[in-house]
């Protein structure tokens, strides 16, 4: 490595955005500059022509090592409308199953005159190793995580932030209550690293206990186990999806048990504010964590998280090609 | 640092801009941000209904390579049909015309106008693309080395300086 290792390897040395694979550890600044370069990105859908001449001549390679129809052709959409050249890999079913090592996937596609990586993989930190490798062997290139394991969803947290900041106009004196399993989720602690550094004052974890993981306190966060008490007085509810496997395994009864303790009713929602909004990173689970006459209620946002995501994407892809190289 | 008289210069663009066959209805686009301070005084001496329209063209521009975006885009916001309107173009200096290309092609994509005008307050030569003014304040040669910048003070009074440009 010739960088030093302390920087945060999202950054090049002038400390500009320069991969996008985690909120945590970002300056609350480029946050805020991703979210009013969105602001940009809205009006341009409104238009006769939706594009922007911004990325053109560039390639955008969608790497998706784990299915994800909705953040690809949201990624899909946005690279397109800033005019870049849009390459869709589906190495589910391609190099990997023909057991090419990630870095020589990467190689290959460096060979090809790739300008950025979107990358969702499994694996946590797997765009970590990607980043780290082109950082080294091909400097010019982007790399944004698009969902890796575990671990993060940054994109996912900033278009939450955004939609936040849309309906609710300032981040100071809300209660955002994240609820579900947060220990699996990539989007809860996308989530609640962006809302923390943008200044929410109380952000909350509202789920079972086998599915809360330790440390929340320290990163700011108060812990409900009850959804009464968790979503009382909330200003935002994120309701985080329940994956089926979970059930499978020891941490939960069944999908009418978790239901009836964590699915959000109307009769619930009513605890909240009376202008409390309901978001929702879909896929959703009707009748698992989410009531159909919530999910399709006046307090949903749901919908509009996913138009707002295109241009989240749009200003994080234009952002980091801004940046002026890692060395 | 050398001050021009902003305030005069601006008469002498509204004064042309009257004496101008403009046709009704106008519309204005003011480019980011010194040209939209400039659409809003020229939309009240010139009876225009119409809102004045904003481009900030930061995704049109040719130097994105070199420069990225800059730190703080705002949004373009037309309030108006595009398409088959009469249109002033308006920015604050005329330069080497790659502002106005971009603003151009900003435009197109709300629409197809009927008719595109350019009104500025300063035409500083330089000019690196095709692109003249049918409308402007006045005309002061300067090399590259000089900047030029406008400012609107809290009493929306014009002022004009001019600087040594640092490295851009």
């Amino acid at each position: 490595m010739t960088s030093s290792h302390s920087r945060n390897p999202q950054l090049n040395k002038d400390g500009e955005l320069h991969h996008l694979l985690s909120i945590d550890g970002l300056p609350r600044q480029v946050l805020e500059r991703i979210l009013s370069t969105a602001d940009s990105f809205i009006n341009i859908a409104e238009r006769e022509v939706k594009n922007v001449p911004l990325l053109r001549g560039k390639s955008v390679f969608n790497l998706f090592f784990e299915n994800s129809t909705r953040t690809r052709t949201t990624f899909e959409i946005a690279a397109r409308r800033l005019s870049a050249d849009v390459f869709n890999l589906d190495i589910v079913r391609s190099s990997a199953t023909k057991g090419e090592s990630l870095l020589d996937t990467i190689n290959n596609l460096t060979a090809m005159q790739a300008d950025t990586f979107i990358v969702r993989h499994a694996t946590s930190g797997a765009p970590y190793l990607i980043a780290r490798h082109t950082s080294e062997h091909a400097p010019h290139i982007h790399v944004i995580n698009a969902g890796d394991g575990q671990h993060a969803h940054p994109t996912q947290g900033l278009l939450d932030a955004y939609t936040i900041r849309h309906y609710k106009k300032d981040f100071r004196n809300l209660t955002v209550a994240v609820v579900g399993d947060i220990l699996h989720s990539r989007v809860a602690r996308s989530d609640i690293h962006a809302l923390t550094i943008l200044g929410v004052p109380e952000v909350r974890a509202v789920g079972p206990l086998t599915l809360l993981p330790a440390g929340l306190e320290q990163m700011g966060v108060r812990v409900f186990t009850s959804l009464d008490e968790g979503v009382r007085d909330a200003d935002v509810i994120i309701m985080l999806r329940l994956q089926s496997e979970r059930m499978r395994g020891t941490l939960l009864p069944s999908a009418s048990e978790y239901f009836a303790n964590y699915g959000l009713t109307a009769k619930r929602l009513a605890l909240a504010k009376p202008d409390a909004i309901v978001m929702h990173p879909g896929p959703m689970n009707r009748g698992v964590e989410i009531d159909s006459h919530v999910a399709d209620g006046a307090a949903s946002v749901i919908l509009t998280q996913v138009t707002f995501g295109i241009a989240v994407r749009m200003a994080v892809l234009s952002i980091v090609a801004s940046s002026g190289g890692m060395r | 640092m050398l001050e021009l008289d902003a305030e005069a210069i601006y008469q002498q663009l509204a004064q042309r801009a009257r004496e101008h066959y403009l046709h009704k209805p106008l519309h204005l686009v003011g480019v980011h941000t010194g040209g939209v301070w400039l659409a809003e005084r020229l939309k009240r001496e010139l009876n225009v209904e119409a809102p004045v329209g904003i481009l900030d063209v930061s995704f049109y521009r040719d130097d994105f390579d070199q420069s990225g975006l800059k730190s703080a885009v705002r949004p373009s916001q037309i309030a108006f049909d595009v398409a088959g309107s009469h249109i002033l173009l308006v920015d604050d200096v005329l330069n080497t015309g790659r502002t106005v290309r971009a603003a151009i092609n900003e435009l197109f994509d709300h629409g197809r106008p009927a008719q595109v005008d350019l009104a500025v307050l300063i035409d500083r030569g330089g000019r690196e693309l095709p692109v003249a003014a049918s409308l402007v304040g006045a005309t002061i040669e300067l090399p590259a080395t000089v900047s030029v910048v406008l400012t609107r003070d809290d009493d929306d009074r014009l002022h004009l300086t001019m600087e040594a440009r640092g490295d851009e």
